[in-house]
């Protein structure tokens, strides 16, 4: 086999890292450059170019390898695949971070790997690269190492160090169905890591009786992956399993990567066009979750099929689910409430908030502060608006619903 | 009429001090105009500034932020702006928390559109490396923003790359890092940067991390706006990654599934080993196939299997209800706030944990999952029923003379029986296998009563292990 050049084993590795979404660089710890090394982090993320797929570039996100000895079904980089494989050497990712760095091109380094020989093996390799970036190098940018599930706890340790944040990826929202495709993992396993991960976390925020604290351990904290529309799960069984995981593990982020064809594709796994806006309600929904007070249940049950209407965002799918709750009067109703109107985010919540301190708040009011007046106006009464019989009318939803579309025959 | 010229740089520096001593004499904002350098104002009639008046001039912080960022906006007329809005200050600075005040409304959205460019400044300048002599490597980038915030938009290249020299030249103007200070000097016709190899990778990068089966060029779009492609290299590979992007699915889909390689199966066969059909002979053994039990449902939202811990043919087996939060993710049974207060009341009563087994009825968390926490549930009798096959296995794998029963579940797991515990409390029972069951309170119900009532409780529970260790004594 001919020696491949950097920029080949670029092409490949990059191209064999593309199918997990995760990219934030934001959260971690504050620091720079001033006092030595190369980089600085701990403000808001930044996305330093997007490609046409509507995904943000802000690391430099790649695979160490794509050699795996594991054979799951969803992923390009499986045993049975004919890919064509490739391997970095530590040296060369950490220079085409530094690189890539310098140039301002990227936030840092989203490191992920093929399980090579041995879990252990594939887990001290990554560390080992962070460990040259970090130590070496000085570097303070942002690093994001993928957690081998069945890793050695010491290795763990040790990645989180260095790591700004770790994630193991739960791959599928239901157990059953990674057992059926991915067969070398095993759910409960990954769910262990993140324990795992979770409880050094703590275990990093405690001082020791000398009042001393520990370094920190992977600041930017854990998320996690699922995949979309591969098995038969419902978004209700989604939106379940990411409570449980963010309840159980604190997780940060829980992605959502809609199923995507890939080249070379496996017998057991027909491939399906990306359910792109699928993806896109469930984020809405975690959404949901996180900042507006809504639980996993309430959102899957606005629709007896379990899943998410397609057609209109979930807050207003609830919301028109559950209209004896409004109208809402903005003058006296509660935050909770308040973020459950169609049309207001949190910001314009908070607006609200300190703006009727001041005086009553009309319509045109809210405009300006940001609410989306065409969704929430069924659901808001104000000084000058009232929705009379609008909260209640039949056709409501099919305000807000796209128009029908013909279905092809073919 | 007032006319006040602000310097290049350090501008907002400069309106500050002109406006305070405006401000102190009360000067009413339709008699000043403000300009900058490169548009000269007509002079006609201009006059210089009165010295300062008498009145005191006041900002809050907050205003000062917002002022300091309004400032850099483009608008021709935010200096007047932001003038008008201080003198309105001075009587009555309420509409400053009032995001409804159209005033604050307008000061806001140039804040918010200024912090956007500059966030996309530190997301868009692309340095290219110049040959150095000296030790430092050295950059330069050339950035069209849409505001000038040359001044605003640099210090965090300072902070970030504090160990390279480099230039960004803008229309505005052009910051100079050289040994750890900016500089910033007046514009300059556009410069040549040369050709950097790292730019072909990132090119490379760029077209190799696209996912052509997605095309959302919308999201690209708004994150990314057309104004700032012309100095982004990477944008004009978009074109051609959109237009062969749907030849590359229809490949993909005509493709369809491939032969594995040879070796795959090998590797394959390796990794999968089944689990053994055959009752388990050992705990070790046991608890390797307990961790992957699927004989219920709880196992797809708790963690882990928590099996059991302790002397493998220990007289005495002591069985709790389930694992909780902390047992759940240690993967090891009382280990939170209730087998805290298990292993020191056993030490206090002298019951060696050298002798004992310890384990749980259902060996897996139960849960409701309440924005960042979990809230603790009770094993329901089917979970019991499901699990009684691995404490039926335990127990005859540690066979212990005596085993004690940890509150309701557990009794009822181990002698079939759900009346009330408390006439039970204390007393043996025989086990459904004819063992001797002890029965006591549970640790986690002490910690839940009442102070009124938890001390009787812990003084019944220490009692029953006192009694518990003479009886295996």
């Amino acid at each position: 086999m001919a020696r491949l050049t950097l920029q080949q084993k670029l092409a490949i590795l990059s191209d064999a890292a593309k199918y997990d979404a995760s990219c934030a660089s934001s959260g971690t710890t504050r620091r720079d450059s001033r006092s030595g090394g190369i980089g600085s982090a701990g403000g808001t993320g930044i996305c330093h170019a997007y490609t046409p797929d509507g995904r943000c570039i802000s690391l430099l996100k790649i695979l160490m390898t794509n050699f795996c000895i594991y054979d799951c079904a969803y992923c390009i980089n499986r045993v049975s695949s004919n890919v064509e494989r490739a391997r970095f050497s530590p040296e060369e990712v950490v220079t085409l971070t530094l690189e890539f760095y310098r140039r301002n091109m990227i936030e840092g380094l989203f490191l992920s790997s093929g399980i090579i020989r041995s879990p252990d093996q594939t887990m001290g390799d990554m560390v080992r690269i962070a460990r040259m970036l970090r130590v070496d190098h000085g570097f303070k940018g942002y690093i994001h190492l993928k957690t081998i599930p069945d890793a050695a706890p010491d290795l763990v340790a040790e990645a989180g160090l260095y790591a700004d944040r770790l994630s193991v990826n739960i791959e599928l929202p239901q157990d059953a169905s990674l057992r059926d495709l991915a067969p070398e993992k095993r759910p409960e396993t990954i769910r262990a890591t993140m324990a795992d991960v979770r409880l050094n976390r703590e275990a990093a925020t405690e001082r020791s009786h000398t009042g001393r604290r520990p370094p920190r351990f992977a600041p930017a904290g854990q998320s996690t992956q699922m995949i979309v529309g591969a098995d038969q799960a419902t978004d209700r069984d989604i939106l379940k399993t990411s409570a449980n995981l963010y309840s159980g593990y604190q997780l940060k982020r829980v992605y959502y990567s809609a199923f995507s064809p890939i080249p070379d594709a496996s017998a057991v796994l027909p491939l399906i066009k990306p359910p792109l806006m699928r993806e896109h309600r469930l984020y809405q929904a975690d959404w949901l979750m996180r900042f507006y007070g809504f639980e996993a249940d309430e959102i899957g049950a606005a629709h007896p099929s379990g899943n998410l209407d397609l057609a209109i965002d979930p807050k207003l799918a609830w919301a028109l689910a559950n209209r004896a709750q409004f109208p809402v009067d903005v003058a006296r109703a509660s935050r909770e409430m308040l973020l459950r109107v169609p049309g207001f985010g949190t910001k314009t919540v908070a607006r609200i908030l300190s703006a009727r301190r001041n005086g009553p708040v009309r319509y045109g009011d809210l405009l300006r502060m940001g609410a989306i007046m065409s969704k929430a106006q069924p659901f808001v009464t104000l000084p000058d608006w009232s929705p009379g019989a609008l909260t209640d009318s039949a056709g409501l939803r099919a305000r807000f619903a796209p128009p029908p579309e013909q279905l092809s025959l073919f | 009429m007032i006319c006040v010229t602000l310097p290049r740089f350090a501008r907002f520096e400069a309106w500050r001090a002109v406006a305070r001593d405006l401000a102190s004499a009360r000067i009413p904002p339709p008699e000043v105009t403000w300009a900058d350098p490169d548009t000269p104002p007509d002079l006609f009639g201009a006059e210089p500034p009165p010295p300062p008046g008498q009145h005191k001039v006041t900002a809050t912080q907050d205003f000062l932020q917002l002022a300091r960022q309004a400032a850099s906006h483009s608008d021709p007329e935010r200096w007047a702006l932001l003038y008008a809005a201080l003198i309105r200050a001075q009587d009555d600075r309420r509409f400053l928390s009032n995001p409804a005040d159209p005033m604050l409304d307008r000061l806001s959205r140039m804040a918010k559109s200024v912090r956007r460019d500059i966030h996309k400044m530190h997301a868009f300048v692309r340095f290219h490396e110049l040959p150095s002599e000296g030790p430092r490597r050295r950059f330069a980038a050339w950035f069209e923003p849409e505001h000038p915030i040359l001044e605003a938009g640099t210090p965090f290249f300072a902070k970030r790359f504090a160990d390279m020299d480099w230039l960004i030249a803008t229309p505005e103007g052009i910051a100079r890092f050289m040994g750890g200070a900016i500089e910033y000097a007046p514009p300059e016709p556009r410069p040549d940067l040369p050709d950097d190899h790292s730019h072909d990778l990132w090119q490379t990068y760029f077209a190799n991390i696209f996912n052509p089966a997605r095309i959302k060029t919308q999201a690209m779009r708004s994150e990314m706006p057309l104004k700032y492609w012309k100095n982004l290299p990477e944008t004009r590979l978009i074109p051609d990654m959109l237009a062969d992007a749907p030849r590359r699915v229809q490949a993909m889909r005509e493709a369809g599934a491939s032969t594995a390689p040879a070796f795959a199966p090998k590797i394959t066969a390796r990794l999968r080993q089944p689990l053994p059909e055959t009752t388990p002979a050992t705990l070790q053994d046991a608890g390797a196939q307990a961790a992957r039990c699927t004989r219920c449902d709880l196992c797809h939202a708790a963690t882990q299997t928590v099996w059991g811990e302790g002397t493998p043919d220990a007289p005495l087996m002591i069985v709790g209800e389930a694992p909780g939060d902390h047992e759940d993710l240690q993967g090891r049974p009382f280990v939170g706030p209730a087998g805290q207060l298990l292993r020191t009341t056993m030490a206090e009563t002298g019951l060696d944990p050298g002798r004992a087994w310890l384990t749980n009825a259902v060996k897996h968390f139960r849960f409701a999952p309440r924005g960042k926490r979990r809230l603790h549930q009770s094993p329901d009798g089917s979970h019991i029923q499901q699990c009684r096959w691995w404490l039926d296995l335990e127990r005859r794998l540690v066979a212990p003379r005596l085993t004690l029963a940890l509150g309701a579940t557990a009794a009822l797991a181990l002698t079939g029986n759900r009346q009330p515990l408390t006439p039970r409390r204390g007393r043996i029972e025989p086990a459904l296998d004819g063992g001797p069951v002890l029965i006591t309170w549970h640790p986690s119900l002490i910690l839940r009563l009442p102070p009124d009532r938890a001390p009787a409780a812990l003084s019944e529970f220490r009692a029953d292990l006192s009694l518990a260790a003479g009886l295996i004594a």
